[in-house]
């Protein structure tokens, strides 16, 4: 920034503006080769995913094909068949896209959820703040997989929605309890103070003013959590309490190496879905540790 | 600092009575009840004599009465009948819960063997080759699922190099006692504990790391290194100190994290302890194995959050709540 040291300003000065918070992370992925990689990659590989998915049929893919059991990988099927004949390729798109569009969901969920109850805690404190700060602190000594196995167990009419909404109801604490730190921290600043006087509703405080100075916060600890949320989503989905059996997941291909035939000999079946997930972690960690190395000016590669 | 204990105790008294209500009622929604189970052993009971032992194990009572008699009956240590096993849940989880301390402590003490050195080395001499290569490793660990790293560390060390067994906890043959069964046992312990160790030790270097960077440049190790300290003992007797206890601290955190990782490491590596008992009773429907075992979870994530909490606030006192 420059700074004028002769006489104030004139209005409408040609005054270069600090870059925005999203301009800076972009700045700072694109320095990043490890991160500008790992984002072409993770680009590449969604557009396959979600592109393929679209000439795919869920239906086809899932039906068994006996006549082709286990059968290696080779012109037909690209990455051979599984113990129903079904084709291992189609199962690891459709997979990829349902572990990915999950892992989202849930992310984007507990975003709102912890953003808006973060948000509450650490502007208002006082008795919200405390019993909101109990509730976090209970739900976050749960044994947090055992119970949410006991959750899809029992729960009648287990479906997609009631596992994403069974994920979210743990996993909302962490990022309500990291916004309510950082809100605590910004509303004792002047600008607070300032538009208090002035008389701004506490709504229009919270939402066009404290919001936007924790954006980067936010999208750095989202981003994170995507690459945490696809992994759980899979690993439930690999002991058999995650997606149901209708809708495959990446997990659903990793949980047919629970037989070590499988494992040993067939490694087509659950090697390729375990390295996309992988991959797809590795991509999105990269990019959200250039990320984060952006919201925090002393670590910023330039 | 004792005012602070008994305050942290009370604070857990509330919790561990949600706990307990949320798994009540979480049991009290699992199909079956404690009969069930005497159903299955002896299918031709009497509807008659059914309803009378219905009403006799109170089963008819208040949700309330029902509460407090389970509350009571878990006190002294009678958890219920396993369904399937037809055992007394205790003897079940009693002949189980060793193989589950012990790889347990291996994962923590396998943690601390590689996250010591690592961490020192990279915090000591950042910017190296050696720091980029332990940075390097630590976010490829902290990016990957344990149930996939410990599936191809299965594959390749056990299946395909043939290294270690590849299930187990024991080897069938082996007599108890004898040095063999000792020796078998660390044999099949060794596997799933290293995976286990090798992904949960990169949150500790990278804490060791940063708080290493931190320290090295503050008045007090300048000082020490201005009257001639040598640079050995500085490490080990200015910074490191200032760094190793918040670390052990960390141990009771550390618990939620193990139990998590123990149902995937047991499932994958067939072995036989507490995590693998609990996905093998909820695919059965043995809920009272399934209840006992979330109950015995959330208890030592509450036990073990408190004394991390106590030892924390030994440690560095700014941090004791008021």
């Amino acid at each position: 920034m420059k700074a004028e040291i002769s006489g104030p300003t004139p209005v409408g000065a040609n005054i270069e503006k600090s870059p925005s918070a999203f301009s800076i992370m972009w700045r700072e992925v694109v320095r990043d080769r490890l991160a500008l990689g790992s984002l072409i990659i993770l680009g590449i590989l969604l557009a396959i995913v979600y592109g393929v998915s679209l000439f795919l049929d869920q239906e086809e893919i899932v039906k068994v094909d006996f006549l082709s059991i286990y059968s290696p990988p080779s012109a037909e099927h690209w990455l051979g068949t599984d113990y129903g004949g079904r084709d291992v390729f189609g199962q690891l798109i459709i997979g990829a896209r349902n572990s990915f569009t999950i892992g989202l969901a849930i992310t984007l969920i507990t975003g709102l959820i912890g953003l808006t109850i973060g948000l509450i805690a650490g502007y208002f404190g006082g008795w919200i703040d405390n019993v909101i700060m109990r509730v976090i602190d209970f739900i976050l000594v749960l044994p947090f997989l055992m119970l949410v196995i006991v959750f899809v167990a029992i729960v009648p009419k287990y479906n997609v929605l009631t596992f994403i909404l069974i994920m979210s109801a743990f996993l909302w604490t962490g990022k309500a309890r990291l916004i309510r730190a950082k809100t605590l921290a910004e509303r004792e600043l002047d600008y607070v103070s300032a538009s208090k006087t002035l008389g701004t509703p506490d709504w229009k405080i919270i939402i066009f003013q404290i919001l936007p100075n924790l954006s980067s916060i936010i999208i750095v600890n989202l981003t994170l959590n995507l690459a945490g949320n696809i992994g759980i989503e899979s690993g439930l989905t690999y002991l058999g309490f995650g997606l149901p059996e209708s809708t495959p997941s990446l997990g659903t291909l990793v949980s047919y190496a629970t037989n070590p035939d499988v494992l040993q000999n067939k490694w087509w079946v659950w090697l390729p879905a375990s390295l996309l997930i992988l991959v797809m972690m590795l991509c999105i960690n990269f990019i959200g540790q250039a990320l984060k190395r952006a919201a925090d000016a002393r670590q910023r590669l330039g | 600092m004792l005012k602070f204990i008994l305050r942290r105790i009370l604070i857990m008294i509330p919790q561990l009575f949600l706990l307990s209500v949320l798994i009540f009622l979480l049991a009290k929604a699992m199909p079956g009840d404690a009969l069930t189970g005497q159903l299955a052993a002896n299918p031709k009971m009497d509807p008659k004599t059914l309803a009378e032992m219905k009403e006799k194990l109170g089963l008819n009572d208040p949700v309330h009465i029902q509460y407090i008699r389970w509350v009571k009956n878990m006190l002294h240590g009678d958890l219920g009948l396993s369904y399937t096993h037809q055992q007394p849940v205790t003897d079940l989880l009693a002949g189980r819960i060793g193989n589950t301390v012990l790889l347990s402590a291996a994962i923590l003490i396998l943690t601390y063997l590689i996250a010591i050195p690592l961490g020192i080395v990279s915090g000591r001499w950042t910017d190296t080759w050696a720091d980029k290569l332990i940075i390097g490793y630590s976010y490829i660990g902290f990016a990957t699922p344990l149930f996939i790293f410990a599936l191809i560390m299965l594959f390749i060390f056990g299946f395909h190099l043939g290294w270690f067994p590849t299930g187990g906890s024991v080897d069938v043959q082996v007599e108890e006692g004898t040095l063999a069964y000792y020796l078998s046992k660390l044999n099949h312990l060794m596997l799933p504990a290293l995976s286990g160790a090798l992904i949960n030790t990169v949150i500790t270097i990278q804490y060791l790391r940063s708080e290493i960077v931190d320290t090295k440049v503050k008045d007090f190790v300048k000082t020490a290194r201005a009257k001639g300290v040598p640079e050995r003992h500085i490490y080990w007797r200015h910074i490191l100190r200032n760094s190793f206890l918040p670390i052990a601290a960390f141990l009771g955190y550390e618990i939620t994290g193990l139990i998590g990782g123990s149902v995937f490491l047991e499932s994958i590596y067939s072995y036989p302890g507490l995590g693998q008992l609990f996905l093998q009773s909820i695919m059965q429907r043995d809920y009272s194995v399934v209840t006992a075992l979330v109950m015995i979870s959330g208890l030592a994530t509450l036990v073990g959050t408190l004394l991390s909490d106590i030892i924390l606030s030994a440690v560095d006192p700014r941090i004791r709540i008021e």
